[in-house]
């Protein structure tokens, strides 16, 4: 593009190169995991990682504890970031995020039945009941929201987010009375999980989220098509051959299970579902079939660099990384707002 | 070729259609015209399978509505319908795209970009290919839907066209544009063109039949020139015969 295109008004847009921005983010995501993996409190140089000439002190270090918590990042960032396109897409309107519209408050709340009522459960069995909960957590709210969006007949955006909110409080209330009942190990379990933290990362944890979400993921980027054209509504795609009952199913499941995954294994990290569909809207457009992978790039590589900064800034003590999420995602949430008000009234 | 038999359709207990039977022939247009809440709508959307009658039933080239799949359907019939708001922005050439999706998996990628292409130049939509959706006027929303829902049926003979209000943001020209468009369509691909709409000039001028619906019951089914009177304005819309005749009877006269 030269600046004789730029002075003419002609947007810089990534949208012709299309498919060629993956490898550049697949590159990018590689570059990003490597930097973190060498970062921390046992320093191990980016170049004896690449080399492979490790001690063993270090290479302990990077198995145990670096490794499982970069693929955890990407993981989560991953699942995070599509389902929050994939919802977005769903409810037809780009503010649905998996924490705005309740859906992440009530898989906690059930995360937290689990926790305290249920008690400990050891090993994998314990990890995939959380994330079974936090799944069912996450239906159940789809659900409520689904069926009170569509009260009025059409589907309902106002209502939507009414729902969201009274999930929210519902949820929040229920987890607070849990907390309340909770003894002091269920309760340092629990500040863990609304607070958001990828501090807990085992290679138990990588494989269980990765065998939820993968999955999830795949299935969701074969429906990408298909959700385009639900964005005409849900009648016009009925008459252009969509079976619109059955994708909206599929949507909702899959983007149940990639959330509650990730929020059995994380906690709540806000804003990665929200904002980085956004981004990648902004650069590559609105087509489905490449925003849900090319989202799911990006909140791998941003939740990564976030995680990167919550265990570095103020170490040895460590930040929940849903927390610095929060404070950069906020005020950034509401630059998009100004943004898009402006620009819809060309000032 | 549209059977309709005896439709029946009531919401919460209050009928709005009550045994209609009508017949649309393919390669002729015809209008559906009636006051507002006569359930012009509705019966629009019975005939496209949209909505199942409570009584009857609508056969499609003779054969039942309900035995159809969704994607035999969407092959037969293309339906505008009327103001629909997307919120993401997707490029008028990405909507009409779309239109294609009955075919997305045995006509290439290529193929299906410039049947849209073509769509969009028919309704002299071209110079939008580009632009956002969500900032175009809506008119120049309406001429966008109206591309992609003729490339659902591009290549289909004998389809079926449903068109609920297609001018109703239309300035003049585009107006008289896209009811030459559908005539042309309608006798080259003998397409079955039914469209609901509320200016009995344009009805009157352009469409080959008519309906009238008031108060769920249909009368008419003959030519538009025949039936689009300042008598029966006067009767259906419940006008007062001085403004019918003061409105439309210079002008239907001749």
């Amino acid at each position: 593009m030269s600046l004789n295109d730029r002075a003419a008004g002609a947007p810089f847009s990534f949208r012709k190169m299309k498919i060629s921005v993956f490898p550049l983010l697949g590159l990018l995501l590689l570059v990003v995991a490597l930097i973190s993996a060498s970062i921390g409190a046992v320093s191990i140089p980016l170049s004896e990682i690449v080399s492979g000439s490790l001690t063993d002190q270090q290479m302990a270090v990077l198995n145990s504890i670096r490794l499982p918590r970069v693929l955890l990042a990407v993981i989560v960032g991953g699942a995070l970031a599509l389902s929050g396109a994939a919802m977005q897409g769903l409810f037809r309107n780009p503010l649905a995020d998996p924490g705005l519209i309740g859906i992440a408050t009530s898989a906690a709340l059930a995360v937290a039945i689990v926790i305290v009522l249920v008690g400990p459960i050891a090993g994998y069995l314990g990890l995939y009941a959380l994330s079974v909960a936090a799944f069912a957590g996450a239906l159940v709210a789809c659900f409520v929201i689904f069926r009170f969006a569509r009260l009025t007949g059409t589907f309902s955006v106002t209502y939507m987010l009414l729902t969201g909110i009274a999930i929210n409080a519902l949820s929040g209330a229920g987890v607070g009375f849990l907390t309340y009942l909770s003894d002091d190990q269920q309760l340092r379990t629990l500040t863990f999980w609304t607070m958001g933290s990828l501090g807990g990362a085992l290679w138990i944890s990588v494989i269980v989220a990765a065998t939820i979400i993968i999955p999830s993921a795949v299935i969701l980027v074969r429906n990408a098509r298909e959700l385009n054209v639900l964005l005409l509504g849900e009648s016009e795609a009925r008459y252009l051959g969509v079976e619109v009952e059955r994708l909206k199913r599929t949507i909702v499941i899959c983007t149940a299970l990639s959330v509650g995954a990730a929020i059995s294994v994380s906690g709540i990290i806000g804003f990665v579902g929200l904002v980085v569909p956004h981004l990648v809207r902004l650069t590559l457009g609105p087509d489905h079939r490449l925003l849900i992978p090319a989202s799911a790039f990006l909140g791998a590589i941003l939740l990564l660099i976030a995680d990167t900064f919550a265990r570095t800034v103020v170490a040895p003590a460590e930040m929940p990384v849903g927390i610095l999420t929060s404070m950069i995602g906020g005020p950034f949430f509401l630059w998009l707002l100004v943004k898009q008000y402006s620009g819809r009234f060309g000032l | 070729m549209i059977d309709a038999e005896n439709i029946v359709y009531s919401i919460g207990g209050q009928r709005i259609l009550a045994n209609v039977y009508a017949t649309f022939k393919p390669g002729e247009v015809t209008a559906i015209l009636g006051p507002n809440g006569a359930g012009k709508s509705t019966l629009l959307k019975c005939l496209t399978g949209a909505l199942k009658p409570d009584e009857g039933r609508v056969l499609l080239a003779g054969k039942d509505l309900k035995h159809f799949s969704l994607t035999e359907l969407s092959r037969k019939r293309a339906v505008l319908s009327q103001a629909n708001p997307i919120s993401f922005p997707f490029t008028a050439h990405e909507i009409v795209v779309m239109g294609r999706n009955p075919y997305s998996l045995e006509k290439t990628t290529a193929s299906n970009a410039e049947i849209a292409d073509e769509a969009l130049n028919l309704v002299d939509a071209r110079h939008l290919r580009d632009r956002s959706y969500p900032t175009l006027s809506g008119g120049e929303q309406q001429r966008v839907q109206f591309a992609r829902v003729l490339s659902q049926i591009w290549e289909q003979e004998g389809a079926c066209l449903f068109l609920d209000e297609p001018t109703s943001a239309l300035d003049l020209r585009h107006q008289h544009q896209l009811m030459d468009l559908v005539q042309k369509l309608a006798a080259e691909k003998k397409l079955t063109v039914i469209i609901v709409m509320h200016d009995l000039n344009l009805a009157y001028h352009c469409t080959d039949r008519c309906f009238f619906i008031r108060e769920g019951w249909i009368r008419g089914g003959g030519t538009s020139k025949d039936l689009i009177t300042a008598d029966t304005i006067a009767e259906i819309f419940d006008l007062p015969m001085k403004y019918a005749a003061m409105r439309f009877g210079m002008d239907l006269a001749g």
